[in-house]
C-alpha cells in the first residue's frame, strides 16, 4: 500500500539528497573545532543510506544539516535540487532517545507531526493514520498507554511511527537503535525493513553498528575521523526483503570485513590490524 | 485514595496533639506559659465568628498574591529560560532579593503605600513567593533536551508552537513543585504584614490581639488555624497538580 502524500512534492531530479562540499566547525572555548571537511554525499530517491564512522566524527551534525536545523559554514545541502536553508515539512526525524512526550498517550505522540504538518486534517483521519502505523509495528492495543508504561523497544517503535506519520520524503535517524539490547535491535531492524516496504521513503541512518548498516542500507558511507569526509562508499547488493540470516552468509560477512577495515582506517589505524 | 491514605495523616496529627498535651501536662505549665490542645476549643467557641471573618481576609489576600506570583514568576521564568542574556543578568539580582528577610520590607511597604493594607499585604505575599516559580520555570525551559525541540523544529514549527506543545507541558511538574513551596511562602508573607504592621485584619491581627490581652489559648488557636489554612492551600495545589500534571506521577513500586 502506498497512499498519496499529505503534501505536494515536486519530483524532478535525482539524487534526492545531494550534499556538496560541506564543511562545518563548532566554536569552542579552545578555538574552532572542525567536524566536517568537504563532505560529499548523494542519496538517490528511495535509497536507504547508512552512515558509519568513528565516535564524534560529525555524524549527528550531518543529520541536523540535512534536516535544515543548522547551516554549514561552507558547501550546500540540496533536497530535490533545492537548497536546504530551513526545516521543511517533508522530513521525519528519530533519535537514540525516543523523545516521547510523557503527557500524551502513545497514539497522541504519533499524531504530533500531523498537528504541525497538516493542521486542517480531520482528527479521525489522524487517528486512523496513527493507528494504522502502530498496528504495523506491533503496537496495536497500546494506543491509549502512556509512554512510561512501555518498554524501551516499544517506545522506539512508536518513535519510528511518529517519524513517518506525515509521510516524509526523507527519514533521518540518529542511532535510533543504539540504546537497545541486541535482540530488540534485530526486531526493530526487521520492523524498519517492513515499514520501508509499505511506505517508501528515502532514509539516512546514522549508526555505530556495522551489521545494522549492512542489514538496512542500500549504501553504507564510511566517514573518516574528525573532521569528516566520505571515506568509503559500499553498495549493498542484497535483496530488499533480506532476513537477519543474510548477515551470516559470506556475501554479507565479506562486506562487514571491508567496513571493519575502513573504520580502522578512519580511526587512524592500519587496515587489517587488531 | 484509600482508607489508609486518609487515616495515616489523621492518626499522625492526633499523635502530635497528644504529645503536645502530654508535655504541657507533665511540666505543669499554666496557660500563660504554654497552652495545651485541650485549651483551644474554648477559644474557638468564643471567637468563631472572628476566625471566619479574619481567616477569609488572610486567605483571599494570600491567594491573590500567589496568583500574581504565578503570572509574574512564569513570565520571568520564560524570559530566563529562553534568553541566556536575561538569565545571566537576572540571577544574581533575584538571588539577592530572595535573600533579604522579607520582614524588613514590611515597614518599607507600609510607608510607600500608607494605609493601603490590602494592597500591601497582597504585594508582600507576591514578593515572597514568586522566586521559586521563576527559577523552576526558567530551569525547566533552559534544560529542555535539544531532541524535544528538534522533533517539531525539524518540521518547521514556530518557536511558539514548540513552547505550547512541548516546553510548557514538559515544565508543568517543576512548576507545580515550585507552587507547593510558593503557596506556603505567600501565606507567610500575608501573616508577616498582618503581625508586623497591625491594621486589624486577618488572622495575624487576631494573633496580635491575643498577645495584647495575654490570651495564650487564643494565640495558639490562631496558630492552629493558620496551619489548617496552610494545609488546605497546599492540598488545593496538589489537586491542581493531579489534574494538569498527573501524567508525571508514577505508580509506586
Amino acid at each position: 500500500m502506498s497512499p498519496a502524500p499529505f503534501f505536494s512534492t515536486g519530483r524532478c531530479m535525482t539524487p534526492l539528497i545531494d550534499i556538496r562540499g560541506v564543511s562545518h566547525a563548532y566554536q569552542t572555548k579552545s578555538g574552532p573545532l572542525p567536524v566536517l571537511d568537504g563532505l560529499d554525499l548523494q542519496v538517490p530517491q528511495g535509497a536507504f543510506c547508512a552512515v558509519v564512522g568513528p565516535s564524534g566524527c560529525g555524524k549527528s551534525t550531518l543529520t541536523r544539516l540535512v534536516a535544515g536545523l543548522m547551516k554549514p559554514d561552507l558547501g550546500e545541502v540540496f533536497l530535490h535540487g533545492e537548497k536546504v536553508t530551513s526545516p521543511r515539512k517533508t522530513v521525519g526525524m528519530a533519535f537514540q532517545n525516543p523523545v516521547m512526550l510523557e503527557w500524551r498517550s502513545i497514539l497522541e505522540n504519533v499524531m504530533l507531526p500531523l498537528e504541525i504538518v497538516a493542521p486542517r486534517m480531520r482528527r479521525a483521519e489522524m487517528v486512523a493514520r496513527a493507528e494504522h502505523l502502530l498496528a504495523m509495528v506491533g503496537l496495536a492495543g497500546f494506543e491509549a498507554k502512556r509512554p512510561s508504561e512501555l518498554s524501551g523497544g516499544m517506545r522506539q517503535r512508536a518513535s519510528l511511527c511518529r517519524a513517518i506519520v506525515h509521510k516524509p520524503e526523507v527519514l533521518i535517524m540518529d542511532e535510533p537503535f543504539g540504546a537497545l539490547d541486541n535482540f530488540t535491535r534485530e526486531d526493530l531492524w526487521q520492523i524498519m525493513r517492513d515499514l520501508r516496504a509499505a511506505e517508501p521513503f528515502t532514509a539516512v541512518l546514522i549508526t555505530h553498528d556495522l551489521r545494522e548498516s549492512v542489514f538496512l542500507g542500500d549504501q553504507v558511507i564510511v566517514l573518516s575521523g574528525r573532521p569528516a569526509r566520505a571515506q568509503y562508499v559500499l553498495d549493498v547488493d542484497l535483496p530488499d526483503d533480506r532476513s537477519i540470516d543474510v548477515l551470516y552468509e559470506p556475501k554479507a560477512t565479506n562486506m562487514l570485513h571491508v567496513l571493519r577495515d575502513q573504520i580502522r582506517v578512519a580511526q587512524g589505524r592500519d587496515a587489517g590490524g587488531h | 485514595m484509600s482508607w489508609k491514605q486518609i487515616a495515616t495523616p489523621i492518626l499522625a496529627i492526633i499523635a502530635f496533639l497528644a504529645l503536645w498535651e502530654f508535655i504541657v501536662w507533665v511540666n505543669g505549665w499554666p496557660t500563660y506559659v504554654m497552652a495545651a490542645p485541650s485549651d483551644l476549643p474554648a477559644a474557638y467557641e468564643r471567637y468563631w465568628k472572628l476566625f471566619f471573618v479574619m481567616g477569609w481576609q488572610t486567605l483571599w489576600r494570600t491567594v491573590a498574591g500567589l496568583l500574581i506570583a504565578v503570572v509574574f514568576g512564569t513570565m520571568l521564568g520564560m524570559l530566563m529560560g529562553f534568553s541566556k542574556l536575561a538569565r545571566d543578568a537576572l540571577y544574581p539580582l533575584l538571588v539577592g532579593f530572595n535573600a533579604i528577610p522579607k520582614a524588613t520590607l514590611v515597614p518599607v511597604l507600609a510607608l510607600l503605600f500608607i494605609g493601603q493594607h490590602d494592597f500591601n499585604t497582597v504585594l508582600m505575599a507576591f514578593l515572597i513567593s514568586f522566586f521559586p516559580i521563576a527559577v523552576s520555570v526558567g530551569i525547566g525551559l533552559s534544560t529542555l533536551e535539544p531532541e524535544y525541540r528538534d522533533i517539531l523544529g525539524a518540521l518547521g514549527a514556530s518557536k511558539f508552537t514548540i513552547f505550547r506543545k512541548i516546553a510548557l507541558p514538559k515544565t508543568l511538574p517543576e512548576f507545580f513543585g515550585a507552587l507547593k513551596v510558593s503557596v506556603t511562602l505567600a501565606f507567610i508573607g500575608t501573616n508577616l504584614v498582618e503581625i508586623i504592621s497591625p491594621h486589624g485584619k486577618g488572622l495575624g491581627a487576631l494573633f496580635q490581639s491575643g498577645a495584647t490581652n495575654g490570651d495564650y489559648p487564643l494565640m495558639f488557636a490562631v496558630l492552629i488555624a493558620l496551619a489548617f489554612l496552610g494545609i488546605v492551600l497546599y492540598y488545593a495545589v496538589v489537586a491542581l497538580e493531579r489534574i494538569f500534571a498527573g501524567w508525571a506521577e508514577r505508580e509506586a513500586h
